[in-house]
């Protein structure tokens, strides 16, 4: 793998935690959805989505492997962590709630990442380039999807537009998160690995407003940013998640097939 | 009012050159959805580069009833049959 100049590489570890933490908890997330979705059509499309996020994952918590330098692959670090050393945004690891409360994190998650990822296409770390180039292509589909879902359901029945409006209600206060910086990203930015994503927020501002008219849905109210995912300060629910995503490793260490 | 969104039959193209073939069907509560159902149910596996989705209820079919005269006809005339002509090398589709 590339060594990085100029960049400390327990920034790279932290950073290529927190691009893949954020796909690992989401895929983990929808795929609580498998066998339970509202149609079989549905069920799927959660799937594959979770299996593209989970793929990412594995690309970016194998970098992140490297990076540290002490032997953990990206199983270790999916499996072996606890609670406090994930650095994902508060958004994904929040319930799923109804489907609709999934399609609102979705919707406001996957047009970030979209960005982000578009952004990361030409970061100078190769690696961290060559997967996000990848997973751009997965990300476009996802937010096209939750796009289309949130005009279906905020423009479709009133109970389905209450529905929604509840669940973007829940998931607003966590994506002022997404468009953090902090000191451990700056070096970065610097150094052209990371992009500064606060750049991006007006083109994300434009595709949230556009959307949620089509979808007859207003802007949430503004409130309290609900911040800290990256420094590994999480809502009560990522444990909880944890506890089943990591079962087997923790109760069958190196358990193999 | 039904439960079910209405049905879509999904034709898939599997490479530039070849036809689309059925296959299969999806629901969805319209035609962009239906898109992207058949879009996740169908391809997941590199099976296409292009896919039509059709409303089941545009398709009009013949009648199994009718499957005597429509087409067994056709059964004792080999000479249809392209079997006659040597392929050529090389051609992969015909």
């Amino acid at each position: 793998m590339t060594k990085l100049v100029g960049v400390k590489e327990n920034l790279l570890f932290d950073y290529a935690c927190r691009l893949g933490d954020d796909s690992l908890i989401l895929g983990q997330r929808l795929s609580e959805w498998c066998g339970h979705a509202p149609m079989l059509e549905v069920d799927l499309s959660l799937a594959n989505v979770g299996l593209d996020l989970i793929g990412q994952a594995t690309h970016f918590l194998a970098l992140a492997g490297e990076a540290e330098g002490k032997g953990r692959d990206a199983d270790a670090l999916a499996f072996r962590r606890d609670v406090l050393d994930f650095r994902n945004c508060l958004l994904v690891e929040q319930p799923n709630g109804d489907f609709a409360q999934t399609i609102a994190r979705q919707f406001l998650f996957s047009n970030w990442q979209e960005l982000l990822f578009r952004e990361l296409g030409t970061s100078t770390n190769l690696a961290i380039a060559a997967i996000a180039q990848k997973a751009v292509k997965e990300v476009a589909y996802h937010a096209r999807l939750a796009n289309e879902w949130m005009v279906r359901l905020g423009d479709g029945t009133a109970e389905s537009h209450a529905r929604l409006a509840s669940g973007l209600d829940w998931m607003w206060r966590f994506s002022d998160e997404l468009f953090e910086v902090d000191a451990a990203i700056e070096p970065l930015i610097a150094s052209g690995v990371a992009c500064d994503i606060r750049k991006l927020r007006p083109e994300w501002d434009g595709i949230v407003a556009r959307v949620l008219r089509d979808a007859t849905l207003d802007l949430p109210k503004p409130r309290r940013a609900t911040v800290g995912g990256r420094s590994g300060h999480h809502s009560e629910h990522l444990g909880h998640l944890l506890t089943e995503m990591q079962f087997l490793q923790r109760a069958y260490p190196d358990a193999k097939w | 009012m039904t439960k079910n969104w209405p049905l879509w039959e999904v034709f898939i193209r599997a490479k530039n050159g070849l036809s689309h073939r059925h296959a299969g069907s999806v629901h969805a509560a319209d035609a962009k959805m239906a898109l992207e159902a058949a879009r996740d149910t169908y391809t997941r596996r590199m099976e296409g580069v292009s896919l039509w989705v059709v409303p089941s209820a545009a398709i009009v079919a013949s009648d199994p009833g009718d499957a005597a005269e429509l087409f067994e006809p056709a059964a004792d005339k080999v000479y249809r049959h392209p079997t006659f002509y040597v392929i050529p090398e090389g051609v992969k589709n015909i």
